[in-house]
């Protein structure tokens, strides 16, 4: 029987409705062939995230390349030629292969429908379609780097990628069905989230991960298109020579940074915001109280989606754009840091007076908090113009987003990836590893990218095989930084993948959260549930009690209704 | 370099996040970026301390318990959101009158062409004087125009505070007024030259494709590009006549190995004799290589196609061509 088909959703796994640990969607069906045709949105989400954790590695092995190779500023054993492939296929592989889908299509797949208590998202089909496309845009990455590489940084500006000989066409080609792959989730979660709320879920009973991947969706859909376009303009200009971005044809190469950024700015966002929607979750079960500001988080996320389509210009402040057009999307950049701040003030205020635990995902929201705070922060160097003059194109401009990308979404993904795991898999971890290494990564990073901050306000420009001396000591820092944060992020996953072997039986609900994932086994059944979930306040934590039997929270009996008022 | 003799530099330097300025609009930017450091510094040490004394006031220990405590305060939050809307409309007002005068020069500037290409500077001055490294004088206005060959390239100089993307097709400007000398005289080794960056990826050398920057004080400027304008002086004929050839673009055209490029190599050809494209033959002396120069349809080897631009004598005055004609003589 092909899963999620079915329209009645809650049929009963048994005749009697007896469910045994076998049903679980691991066990349901065995052999490989099970797994790359199955419909279920949990295996999907699991294929993804095997998938973006290889891309990740692979990713962050070029990374350990690069910054070994600035060890000294002079010749180690990169090319120039090479270390300009090696940071743009960093760049590419890390931006398109793996933050972009990160949370959205690994952990949003898994969680969406069990958060509406739902067996599945409203088109299975297209979301398996969605993983089958990024795999053949990874597919096409891998073969431009096999044949012949990419050298054009992964913003791919003109006139240099229409006269490079690498292998631009292969790679735009594989950025343009990644961006539909994107498309397809971004539309599956929107009709889900629309259609598919439980009775008693409206708008402002979801849980604030729902909004931000709603947010996060609406983006998707609007700008990715743009992207795709963009690839194919520049695909034809490179085989056709058509003129619009090469200026020897009278073509306009800002044009090109135009198109890109409209696309790319809001795609920051696409990273983000699941990120601060995981983030929501985690500081408020962890502090056991019910999230501050519901509505005002919500309404950020939808804010800052909207916002961010209007700020793309301020990646192009010293392109010769008209000063006007400078002074706007500088005022409008501004404007997109009031949402982000007040989730930040609220995930404080949620934590007071709470009882806070420091579990895994915990530690690794407080890490985000902090890191998110830096990144965020060095923004406002970016977005005022005179600074930014200064600031662009140089390594400070590299310790921003990675301190917002890293520091805040991939921090957030492992949060997440420690949250639900032994939902996912149904095995609990070590809490001390998992706290130790998410402490080895904190110290890593910021090893890595504060030093990044100096030398970029003292003139390191980004994208440098070889530096002056000057900026020696500060590259030096940054590369122990960079080993010590490998090491930290191996660790880190192997910490989980060897308490798939050697874990504890997770409980239901290990954590004491109130959002419907944790309704439903760990891990869950093929259909999630039995009969859907009894649908209550998501943040209010009044009526779960620890139990010492089960391990886990279970409902205080005859309260499993009770809505918190306030 | 290491840590101890970078630390007691940054200590005489005085901060962390700058490096020595050199224009008059430097101090409108680090005062700003101050600004900036130290509201973020306070919001910074604030969100990490409040988190901090939460986790350690509330952390769940046996006997510990939630209070009771609002779960939201409109006023509370409309609060936190306005008022530091204050603050980054003063940074915003800040960057903007920075910037405005980062990008408006004064009418009366000194006019600098530069050409980037990949991957190499130059740098043209009004009386015709050209060099790869960056030379300007101190307390003088002076307007860059910025051109490039191939592909978008940045020019980027740290000390100035400023940078400005070279786009092929279109042409940039900025400006810096520089409120000191690197040195005294006009040798090179007199001066502690600051760095000039190419700040956009531009391909292979982008990582070193960098010149230095010269702040003369003024009559060193006016000695200085006075003498850079004299080709000839300290220079033997053929040696000029090698400049020439490079800088004037003949040698995109023109090998002097042997190579085949759109145009006949240099390379042994004074001197012997040449098939043209309508059958004669034609020797390859002084009065051949100047005519090719001035009116190079007038005779063309066969087998080229007639691409070869007209270089008028304001591009390449007769001396040149003679300087240029020595070179070509001295390859054997
Ligand atoms: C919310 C999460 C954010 C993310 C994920 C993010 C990410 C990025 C990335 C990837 C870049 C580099 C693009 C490149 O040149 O390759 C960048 C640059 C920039 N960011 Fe952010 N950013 C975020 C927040 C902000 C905020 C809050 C501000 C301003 C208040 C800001 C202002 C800028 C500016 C002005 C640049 C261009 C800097 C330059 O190239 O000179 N960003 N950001
Ligand atoms: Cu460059």
């Amino acid at each position: 029987m092909s899963v999620g088909a079915t329209p009645d959703r809650f049929q009963a796994a048994d005749v009697d409705g007896a469910h045994h640990r076998e049903d679980n969607y691991l066990l349901a069906s065995s052999g490989l062939g099970s797994w790359l045709v199955t419909l279920d949105h949990k295996r999907i989400g699991v294929m993804y995230l095997i998938g973006i954790m290889a891309s990740f590695f692979l990713g962050g092995i070029f990374a350990l390349v690069l910054r070994a190779e600035l060890f000294t500023g002079q010749k180690l054993f990169l090319s120039e030629d090479a270390y300009n492939q090696m940071f743009t296929l960093h760049g590419a592989v890390m931006t398109f292969l793996f933050i972009i889908p990160s949370i959205p299509a690994a952990l949003g797949n898994f969680m969406l429908p069990i958060m509406l208590g739902q067996k599945d998202v409203a088109f299975p089909r297209m979301n398996l379609a969605s993983f089958y496309l990024w795999i053949i845009g990874a597919v096409f990455f891998l073969c431009a780097i096999v044949f012949g590489g990419l050298d054009t940084g992964w913003t791919f500006y003109t006139p240099y990628s229409i006269t490079t000989s690498t292998r631009v066409i292969l790679a735009l080609l594989g950025v343009f069905v990644l961006g539909f792959s994107s498309i397809f989730t971004g539309l599956n979660f929107v009709v889900t989230i629309n259609t598919m709320r439980p009775h008693g879920m409206s708008w402002f009973k979801m849980p604030l991960f729902l909004w931000a991947l709603y947010a996060t969706s609406i983006i998707q859909l609007l700008a990715t298109p743009v992207l795709g376009i963009t690839g194919l303009l520049l695909i034809a200009e490179r085989a056709l020579r058509i003129g619009i971005f090469d200026p020897e044809l009278g073509g306009d190469p800002v044009l090109f940074q135009h198109f890109f950024w409209f696309y790319s700015h809001p795609a920051v966002y696409i990273m983000i915001l699941p990120a601060m929607g995981i983030v929501s979750e985690l500081v408020a079960v962890f502090s056991r109280k019910h999230i501050f500001g519901y509505r005002f988080i919500a309404y950020s996320s939808i804010a800052i989606a909207l916002l961010g389509f209007l700020v793309w210009g301020h990646h192009m402040f010293v392109s010769g754009q008209s000063q006007l057009a400078a002074v706007v999307f500088s005022g409008l950049t501004f404007s997109v840091s009031i949402p982000s701040a007040i989730k930040v003030f609220n995930w404080l205020s949620t934590m007071y007076k709470g009882s806070i635990s420091l579990a895994t995902p915990m530690c690794y929201a407080l890490s985000f908090i902090f890191l998110f705070t830096i990144g965020g922060l060095t923004g406002l160097f970016l977005g005022a113009l005179s600074t930014d003059i200064q600031l662009h194109d140089t390594y400070f401009v590299v310790a921003h987003f990675h301190y917002v990308m890293m520091g805040g979404t991939l921090v957030a993904f492992v949060g997440g990836l420690y949250y639900w795991w032994p939902k996912m898999f149904g095995v609990m971890y070590n809490e001390n590893a998992g706290r130790l290494f998410c402490l080895i990564v904190f110290l890593g990073f910021n090893l890595t990218f504060f030093p990044q901050f100096i030398m970029g306000s003292r003139g390191m420009p980004r994208r440098y095989a070889r530096y002056v001396e000057e900026f020696q000591i500060y590259h030096q820092l940054s590369t122990m930084g960079a080993f010590l944060l490998g090491i930290g992020m191996v660790g880190a996953i192997a910490v989980l993948i060897y308490s798939l072997y050697r874990g504890k039986k997770a409980p239901a609900n290990p954590w004491g959260a109130a959002t419907l994932e944790w309704m439903c086994s760990s891990p869950p059944s093929l259909h999630n549930f039995e009969e859907p979930p009894a649908v209550g306040d998501p943040y209010n934590y009044d009526n779960l009690r620890y139990d010492e039997r089960e391990g886990g929270y279970v409902v205080v009996p005859g309260a499993a209704k009770k809505t918190s008022s306030h | 370099m290491n840590l101890l003799s970078t630390l007691s530099l940054l200590a005489e330097a005085g901060s962390l996040f700058f490096t020595p300025s050199n224009s008059v609009f430097a101090p409108e930017v680090d005062n700003l970026f101050d600004l900036i450091y130290w509201i973020s510094a306070f919001f910074f040490v604030l969100i990490v301390a409040v988190m901090v004394y939460f986790v350690v006031m509330y952390r769940r220990r046996p006997g510990h318990s939630v209070q009771p405590s609002p779960s939201h305060n409109n006023v509370l939050e409309i609060t936190w959101s306005v008022l530091p809307s204050f603050l980054l409309v003063l940074i915003f007002v800040m960057g903007f009158t920075g910037y405005m005068n980062i990008r408006t020069p004064p009418d009366d500037a000194y006019e600098i062409h530069v050409y980037a290409k990949k991957w190499s500077w130059l740098f043209q001055y009004p009386n015709g004087a050209e060099s790869s490294d960056l030379h300007i004088p101190v307390g003088r206005p002076v307007r860059f125009i910025l051109e490039s060959e191939d592909v978008i390239h940045n020019m980027f100089v740290p000390a100035f505070r400023t940078k400005m993307d070279c786009v092929p097709g279109r042409y940039n400007e900025i400006w810096v007024l520089a409120d000191h000398s690197t040195g005294t005289g006009i040798k090179d080794e007199d001066h502690e030259p600051t760095w000039l960056f190419c700040a956009e990826y531009c391909g292979r050398d982008h990582s070193n494709m960098k010149a230095k920057v010269f702040v003369h004080e003024t009559g060193d400027f006016d000695a200085w590009v006075a003498k850079a304008a004299n080709l000839y002086e300290g220079r033997t004929m053929a040696e000029v006549g090698e400049l020439l050839y490079k800088r004037k673009g003949c040698i995109s055209c023109h090998s002097i190995d042997g190579t085949r490029k759109s145009g006949p190599s240099f390379k042994g050809g004074f001197g012997t004799a040449h098939k043209m494209a309508d059958g004669s033959e034609v020797v390859m002396d002084e009065n051949y290589i100047r005519e090719s120069i001035r009116d190079p349809r007038a005779k063309v080897v066969a087998g080229y196609e007639p691409v070869m631009p007209v270089f008028p004598s304001s591009r390449l005055s007769d001396k040149d061509i003679t300087a240029i004609s020595e070179f070509i003589k001295s390859l054997k």
